[in-house]
């Protein structure tokens, strides 16, 4: 495994532009290019910092640089049992942690195991002076300061360079299993949700129009009671899917067609009225959506089922990508990110216009 | 008794009297209270070490009054320190003596119990136990518990991103809260988060949790409520000496199980508890374990197997399964009482909150016991250990002359050490101005910097809360303890693996 301190280097680099005045573009690996808004600047790779620092299986927490590829720490973390319960997806083999942290997202575990931010513990960051500070830090409980490490998750780069980040770690299930029922999408919900509440450790629930899918994952006990409770087909392999639906490797995702958009919604939410295909995750609060609607409309659609919207892959990047926010919002948004970045060098607009 | 407040933190210019006259304009009666006899329960909060009166005590009970408190202050450039139930350790909830004291008392009610969405809309003076008793008949509940859950407020609980025995498993309140309702110093009303599993833009709620009052006025909130496990079962294992049960804890973390709570007390806590709610814990031992294991049936079950051989393995001397309700209530009621229950062995007691890295836990307790001889103040342990949280409580007699400043002193360096080991001056208790002085030591410059720049984006006028929770730097200079680089650590003896 490589193992490369690059952080004197990127600060040096930061403060250069900051001195300068020059838009940079934070990269990683580049798998997730294709997201965001569409952003000129000059590019700033972190890729090559990289490398675990410290990992202490039985204190559950894993520090690594940001430039590590989320492989190499799948693989030291299975080689102790362990894994990241928020399930990053991974759209190429070069995803690294830090883009995952900026990017914020988590994959179909997220409803039972939570997200990124939740499993977020600290960060060392370079802010947009170009000096390199950390928060948080590697145990499980700490109220010292501000949640800075949660606020940059999800944060797209805007805020600053991330440089480490350490998070919790859980243990591999004993045991994993997936189904497959023949059952409409409210019901087949309604199903799983009754499940959990009985103590059925559900870890996936996804429908496409066609078939519920569903994950368990926990001791063979408790899996193997909850395959009896639920019926319905068993895979052979839990990872064919659900993999292939946490990385985007799915028919519906890879297919030619309209742009991918993302509704995030309230649990039982009514379902959203927009023409096209859909695939609905995490129960029904995640909907992946193939659309030609205009993004006014999608947007609109989300508002009253009170969730929001993403436009996540193809369409007009250069546009609102991501939900437009209410204008007291927007403008703490304004101070948070010159609070960071007063010259407005990270990732201007990637997230909105402006920012 | 001077005030605790720096002088640099007390450079507003109040009119009282204007004051009190703009306040009236919306609240009347008693919920503005001016004489210093009804003032005086609001003085200090659980810590009661730290007293101090403010301006005036505005009690509103509609959010349309506490916006008024709130433009009025932001107007008049008057400091607001917003209060719960007052059950807060750090003194987060002290008042400033230049300030209004704001009270959310009266925000109470339960606005909305959604069972089915599992989503419960509160008032942030709903008592934090309050939540789950409401959400109990649809066999769902409030996963955060700190101990003084049967007082404490949920809007302090978000104030301080409070914990409790079933973080470990379960989460801190910023894990279970989904939307905050606010006002800012601007004086609007603003929502972050939302009843999605997530919110575009920045993560906001992740900031004001735990943001100790510093960045606005907390006047709704959503939480998640979680279905009440099926089984629960609690186990009880002793020990000959505290380091065997700290790897014991260790031993069960890596062989993958995660326990809805697990915890330890050392002897002196054990006996004190013992003799205060007859618990039946074995008393000749230097510490004991609570493990609790929850899910369906067959889940605990196989866990249980499992729990028991694995502490059989670490050396525990005995060890006892619950076998019905009233005795897993019992199993913890020694463990929930274990504050009060040091409260009848000495006048006084102090209670500390760092976390540490499990695996120092041996090494702290050594240093601790150091600490405690060479001050001469008896200190009792109690700790969230599965997570790593400590609570080693200083025994001490107000009443004697000095004796509070020692242990103050004593907690300072407690807290230094936990630093030193790679962790934090507070894993859930928050800052606020008892702790103040050791984030000096945990943060550098640029660090501090950052927290007061974020502070400005919503509080521009530094009115909400002002010097708590992130210490100015003419501060740290006068403490005299700066940040520790690494490589030059004050104990270079810890063992580092």
């Amino acid at each position: 495994m490589t193992n490369n301190d690059l952080g004197d280097t990127l600060a040096q680099q930061v403060a250069a532009a900051a001195e300068a005045g020059t838009p940079l573009r934070i990269r990683g690996g580049g798998s997730k290019d294709f997201l965001a808004r569409t952003i000129a600047g000059e590019p700033l790779e972190v890729s090559g910092h990289r490398g675990i620092i410290n990992y202490e299986p039985t204190e559950l927490v894993l520090t690594a640089r940001a430039g590590t590829p989320l492989n190499e720490l799948d693989i030291a973390l299975r080689e102790s049992g362990q894994m990241m319960p928020f399930e990053p997806p991974r759209f190429s083999d070069a995803t690294t942690l830090g883009g995952a942290i900026a990017a914020g997202l988590s994959g179909p575990r997220r409803p039972w195991a939570g997200s990124a931010r939740d499993l977020v513990l600290g960060v060392r960051l370079i802010n947009g002076r170009g000096e390199s500070m950390r928060f948080g830090g590697e145990v499980m409980k700490n109220v010292a300061g501000y949640d800075i490490s949660r606020l940059v998750t999800g944060s797209f780069g805007t805020l600053g360079v991330l440089l480490d980040v350490s998070m919790k770690v859980l243990p591999l299930p004993e045991a994993e299993e997936a189904i497959q029922l023949e059952t409409n999408e409210a019901q087949g919900f309604y199903i799983v949700d009754e499940a959990y509440r009985a103590g059925v450790p559900i870890s996936g629930a996804a429908h496409d129009g066609r078939h519920l899918y569903a994950r368990l994952s926990g001791t063979k006990l408790a899996v193997d009671a909850g395959l009896k409770r639920l019926g319905g087909e068993q895979q052979s392999d839990p990872a064919t899917f659900w993999h292939a639906l946490r990385d985007h490797q799915l028919p519906f995702f890879t297919q030619d067609g309209p742009p991918l958009w993302r509704l995030s919604l309230p649990p039982l939410s009514g379902i959203p009225e927009l023409s096209g295909h859909r695939l609905a995750d995490w129960g029904g609060q995640q909907h992946w959506l193939r659309t030609d609607a205009k993004a006014d409309a999608v947007f609109r659609e989300a508002v009253r089922l009170h969730g929001h919207a993403t436009l996540f892959r193809g369409g007009e990047q250069g546009g609102e990508v991501f939900h437009p926010l209410a204008t007291p919002v927007r403008r703490l948004h304004v101070r948070v990110k010159a609070a960071f970045d007063p010259k407005g060098i990270f990732n201007p607009g990637r997230l909105y216009a402006g920012l | 008794m001077a005030s605790v407040y720096r002088t640099e933190d007390c450079q507003f210019t109040v009119d009282r009297d204007a004051l009190i006259r703009r306040l009236g304009e919306a609240l009347q009666g008693d919920s503005l209270l001016v004489e210093d006899e009804a003032m005086r329960p609001y003085e200090c909060d659980g810590l009661s070490g730290y007293r101090q009166m403010p301006q005036v005590v505005a009690i509103p009970e509609t959010v349309e009054q506490a916006r008024h408190v709130v433009q009025v202050c932001a107007q008049m450039k008057v400091p607001v320190v917003a209060r719960g139930s007052g059950t807060s350790l750090s003194a987060g909830a002290l008042p400033h003596p230049q300030g209004v004291l704001l009270s959310l008392a009266r925000f109470n009610r339960i606005l909305d119990l959604d069972d089915e969405r599992r989503i419960a809309t509160v008032q942030p003076g709903v008592r934090n136990l309050a939540i789950s008793e409401a959400a109990a008949p649809y066999g769902l509940y409030y996963a955060p518990d700190p101990s003084s859950q049967i007082a404490c407020s949920i809007g302090g609980n978000v104030a301080e991103n409070a914990g409790g025995v079933h973080c470990l498993k379960y989460g801190l309140t910023v894990h279970n809260v989904l939307e905050v309702t606010m006002i800012t110093m601007d004086g609007e009303v603003v929502t972050v988060g939302s009843k999605a599993l997530d919110s575009p833009g920045y993560d906001l709620l992740a900031v004001v949790n735990g943001s100790e009052g510093m960045l606005g006025i907390i006047v709704e909130i959503k939480v998640k409520l979680l279905p009440e496990p099926p089984t629960k079962d609690v186990l009880l294992a002793s020990f000959k000496d505290v380091e065997t049960a700290g790897n014991a804890v260790a031993g069960i973390i890596a062989d993958g199980i995660i326990p809805g709570g697990l915890e330890m007390m050392d002897g002196p806590a054990i006996r004190a508890a013992e003799d205060f709610v007859h618990a039946g814990y074995p008393t000749d031992v230097a510490a004991i374990l609570i493990c609790e294991l929850d899910g369906s049936a067959d889940d605990v079950q196989a866990q249980r197997e499992r729990v028991r051989a694995l502490l059989e393995e670490s050396g525990a001397d005995e060890i006892r399964v619950a076998r019905d309700d009233e005795e897993r209530a019992r199993f913890w009621a020694g463990r929930k009482a274990a504050f009060p229950a040091v409260g009848r062995i000495s006048p006084d007691y102090y209670c500390i909150d760092g976390t540490i890295p499990r695996r120092q836990l041996a090494y702290v307790l050594q240093e601790m016991q150091k600490l405690s001889d060479e001050y001469g103040l008896r200190v009792v342990n109690v700790f969230h250990a599965g997570d790593g949280n400590l609570h080693p409580l200083v025994l001490y007699d107000g009443n004697v002359e000095g004796e509070f400043e020692r242990t103050e002193e004593l907690g300072g360096k407690i807290l230094e050490l936990c630093i030193a080991v790679g962790g934090t001056v507070t894993g859930e208790h928050g800052v606020g101005m008892e702790k103040i002085n050791q984030m000096c030591v945990q943060f550098p410059t640029p660090d501090l910097e950052q927290f007061h720049a974020l502070k400005r984006a919503f509080d521009p006028k530094g009115l909400l809360n002002p010097g708590k929770a992130i210490p100015t730097l003419n501060r740290c200079a006068e403490f005299g303890a700066m940040h520790v680089h690494h490589g030059q650590l004050p104990h270079p003896d810890i063992p580092r693996f």
